[in-house]
C-alpha cells in the first residue's frame, strides 16, 4: 500500500475514533437544542467533569474502567438536572439570550469552580485497560480506539431505543416536536427536560471518561473546545436531530484528523470551524435537517 | 433638529468635563497606575461594547465573534505603527478599516443567518480569524505580536470613546438607524415595509466591526502586545456580557455593563483563583434576577430616575 493511502487510513481511524467521542457530546447539545432551544454552552464542562469523577472513582475508590464510567455518567446526569433545575428553569420564559448568558456563567463556574477544587495542572488519566495495538497491513489501531468506538455504539444503539421505544421517549420527542401542545396533552414537560439533561450529561461524560483513557490527560479547561465542537457537530448533522449529532459528530472528527495529518495541526480548529461556516451558508439546516420558511 | 444639536452640545460639555476631572486627578496623581489602567480599559471596553450593541442590541443580529473584530483591529493598528513607522492615528484608522472590510465580507453572506445560527457562525468565524493570525509569522505568530510602543493613553481611548458615543448615538436616532431597530423588532415585517434589511444589517455589522477595530488598535497599544490569546471567545463572551449586563439596546446600558465589568475584574483582581467564580456566580444571579439586563432597552436619563422616584414601573423587556 503506497504511504498516501496509508495515512489515509490511519487518519480515517483515528478520526472516526474522534469523531465518536465529539458524536456523543454532540447528542447531549441537539436533545437540549431540540427540546428548550438552547446552545447550553455548559455541556462541554459536565464532559470535564465525568472525566475528573472518572479520574477519583478510579484512583480513590479503585475502580476498574466500566465501573468508572458508570458512577461518571450518574455524577454528571445529576449536575446536568441540578444545573437545569437551579440555572434555567427560572429563565423558562426569559429571552433566549438570557438564558445563552446563564449557560456562559455556569461554564464559566465549572471551569474555574473545577480549577480552584482540583487544582489547574492537568493530571495523568491512569491507564484503566490492557494497550494493545494492532496492525492491519500498515494501519496501526489501538484498543483504545476499539473501545471508544464499541462504549459510543452501545451507548448510541441505547439511546436510540430510549427516545424511540419508551414512553419518557416519546415524550421528549413530543416536546421538541411542540412544547405547548404536549403540555395540553398532559405531558409533564418540566420532567423531561430534566430527563433531557440527565441523559445528554450522561453521555457527555462518557465521552469525558473515553477522552481521558485515549489522550492519559484531563484538566479543567478540557471541555471548552470539544464542547464547541460537539454544537459544531450537532450543526452541521441537523440540530435536534439524533442521527444527525452522530454524522456530524464523525464528519468533524475525520475532518479534523485528516487536516492534522495532511495540512498542519495549527489549521484543526479552523477546520471545523470553517466547516461550520460552509454548512450554514449552504445547508442552514444542516445535512439530515429539514429546511423551514419563516413566517410572520 | 436645532434641540437635538443643544442636546448634544450639552453631553459633549459634560464628557469634557468628566475627561478634565480624571485627568486632574490623574496629574496630581490621586488615581495611581492601576486605577489608571483601568480607567483607560473602561474606555476600551465603552467603544467594544456599544460597538457590539449596535449589531446585538440596535439592529437584533445576535453576533458573538466580536473579539475577532477587535484582533484585526489590533494586528493591523500595530503593523502600522511597527512595522511601517507610521503616526498612532493612521494606525488606528487603519485597524478600523481593516477590522470594518472584514465585517463587510463576512457580514455580507452569514447575515442571512438568524438567531442561534447567526451566533454560531459569528462565533466559529472569530475563531477562524484567531487561527489564522495564529498562523502569520509576520505578525508573531503564537508568541504574539511585540514591542508596540505604548502610545495609547487616557486622551486618546476618552475622545475615541466620546466619538464613537456620538457616532452611535447619531446613528441609532438618524433613517438608518430606526431602519435597524425595525430590523430588530420584526425582520419580516421591515421588509414588507420596504426596508432593505441585507443593506442595514450589513451596514450595522460593518460599523461594529469598525468600531471594535477602533477599540482593538488602542488596546494593543496600550499593553505593548498583541496576542491571539487576548481575542479567543471568551473575550467576545465578554462584551457580549457587558451588553447583556447593561440591557440590550440600551445604549447608556452598555456604557454602565462595561463600566461595571471592568469594576468587577479589577475588584476581583488579587484574588484571581476566585475572580472567575465569582464573576461567574454574579452573571448567573444577575441574569436570574434581571433577565433583561439592568436596563432593558431603555436609556439612562433624568427622565427615568423621576420614574424610579415615583416607583411607576414599566416592564419593556423584549421576549424572542
Amino acid at each position: 500500500m503506497d504511504s498516501f493511502l496509508q495515512q489515509f487510513y490511519q487518519q480515517l481511524v483515528n478520526g472516526i475514533s474522534l469523531g465518536s467521542i465529539y458524536a456523543l457530546i454532540a447528542l447531549g447539545y441537539t436533545m437540549v437544542y431540540g427540546i428548550i432551544r438552547l446552545i447550553n454552552f455548559a455541556h462541554g464542562d459536565v464532559y470535564m467533569l465525568g472525566a475528573y469523577v472518572a479520574f477519583f472513582a478510579t484512583t480513590f475508590l479503585k475502580l476498574s474502567f466500566f465501573p468508572a464510567l458508570i458512577v461518571a455518567m450518574a455524577v454528571s446526569a445529576l449536575v446536568g438536572v441540578t444545573i437545569e433545575r437551579f440555572a434555567y428553569r427560572p429563565l423558562r420564559n426569559a429571552p433566549r439570550i438570557a438564558v445563552l448568558i446563564t449557560a456562559i456563567g455556569v461554564s464559566l463556574f465549572l471551569e474555574y469552580g473545577g480549577m480552584l477544587v482540583v487544582s489547574p495542572q492537568p493530571r495523568t488519566f491512569p491507564a484503566l485497560l490492557p494497550t494493545e495495538i494492532y496492525n492491519l497491513g500498515g494501519v496501526v489501531i489501538n484498543s483504545y480506539q476499539i473501545i471508544i468506538l464499541v462504549v459510543s455504539l452501545i451507548l448510541m444503539a441505547i439511546l436510540t431505543y430510549i427516545v424511540h421505544r419508551t414512553k419518557i421517549g416519546k415524550a421528549m420527542r413530543a416536546v421538541s416536536f411542540d412544547n405547548d401542545t404536549a403540555r395540553l396533552m398532559g405531558i409533564d414537560v418540566d420532567r423531561v427536560i430534566s430527563f433531557t439533561f440527565a441523559i445528554g450529561s450522561a453521555l457527555a461524560a462518557a465521552a469525558g471518561v473515553l477522552v481521558g483513557i485515549y489522550y492519559n490527560s484531563i484538566d479543567p479547561l478540557m471541555g471548552i473546545m470539544p464542547g464547541l465542537k460537539a454544537f459544531v457537530a450537532a450543526v452541521l448533522g441537523g440540530i435536534g436531530i439524533l442521527p444527525g449529532a452522530m454524522l456530524g459528530g464523525v464528519i468533524m472528527g475525520v475532518v479534523e484528523a485528516m487536516v492534522s495529518g495532511f495540512i498542519s495541526s495549527t489549521f484543526r480548529d479552523a477546520a471545523a470551524f470553517g466547516i461550520l461556516i460552509l454548512i450554514l451558508l449552504f445547508r442552514p439546516s444542516g445535512l439530515l435537517g429539514k429546511y423551514v420558511r419563516e413566517k410572520v | 433638529m436645532r434641540e437635538k444639536t443643544k442636546h448634544d452640545l450639552r453631553l459633549l460639555l459634560l464628557g469634557i468635563v468628566v475627561y478634565a476631572a480624571i485627568q486632574t486627578l490623574i496629574s496630581i496623581g490621586f488615581i495611581q497606575d492601576y486605577w489608571e489602567r483601568n480607567i483607560v480599559y473602561v474606555c476600551i471596553n465603552v467603544i467594544l461594547a456599544t460597538s457590539l450593541n449596535l449589531i446585538n442590541g440596535i439592529t437584533g443580529q445576535f453576533s458573538i465573534g466580536h473579539a475577532g473584530f477587535m484582533a484585526v483591529g489590533a494586528y493591523v493598528g500595530a503593523i502600522m505603527t511597527v512595522k511601517l513607522g507610521l503616526p498612532f492615528i493612521v494606525g488606528i484608522i487603519a485597524g478600523a478599516l481593516g477590522a470594518a472590510v472584514l465585517g463587510f465580507i463576512i457580514g455580507l453572506p452569514t447575515l442571512r443567518l438568524t438567531g442561534d445560527y447567526l451566533a454560531i457562525a459569528t462565533l466559529g468565524l472569530g475563531e477562524i480569524i484567531r487561527i489564522t493570525i495564529l498562523n502569520i509569522p509576520y505578525v508573531g505568530g503564537a508568541s504574539g505580536f511585540m514591542g508596540i510602543p505604548k502610545l495609547t493613553n487616557f486622551t486618546w481611548a476618552f475622545f475615541l470613546m466620546l466619538f464613537v458615543l456620538f457616532f452611535i448615538k447619531n446613528f441609532v436616532n438618524s433613517t438608518h438607524g430606526r431602519a435597524c431597530i425595525s430590523i430588530r423588532e420584526n425582520e419580516i415585517a421591515a421588509e414588507a415595509m420596504g426596508v432593505d434589511t441585507t443593506k442595514y444589517k450589513v451596514l450595522a455589522f460593518t460599523l461594529g466591526a469598525a468600531f471594535a477595530g477602533v477599540a482593538g488598535a488602542l488596546f494593543s497599544h496600550y499593553t505593548y502586545i498583541a496576542h491571539p490569546a487576548s481575542f479567543t471567545f471568551m473575550r467576545s463572551f465578554d462584551i457580549l456580557t457587558m451588553v447583556v449586563l447593561g440591557g440590550l439596546g440600551s445604549m447608556s446600558g452598555s456604557i454602565v455593563g462595561a463600566i461595571f465589568f471592568t469594576g468587577v475584574s479589577a475588584f476581583f483582581a488579587d484574588w484571581p483563583e476566585w475572580r472567575m467564580v465569582i464573576y461567574s456566580l454574579l452573571l448567573i444571579s444577575l441574569m436570574l434576577f434581571r433577565p433583561q439586563g439592568l436596563f432593558g432597552n431603555k436609556e439612562l436619563s433624568l427622565k427615568m430616575f423621576g420614574r424610579l422616584m415615583g416607583g411607576e414601573r414599566r416592564d419593556t423587556a423584549k421576549g424572542n
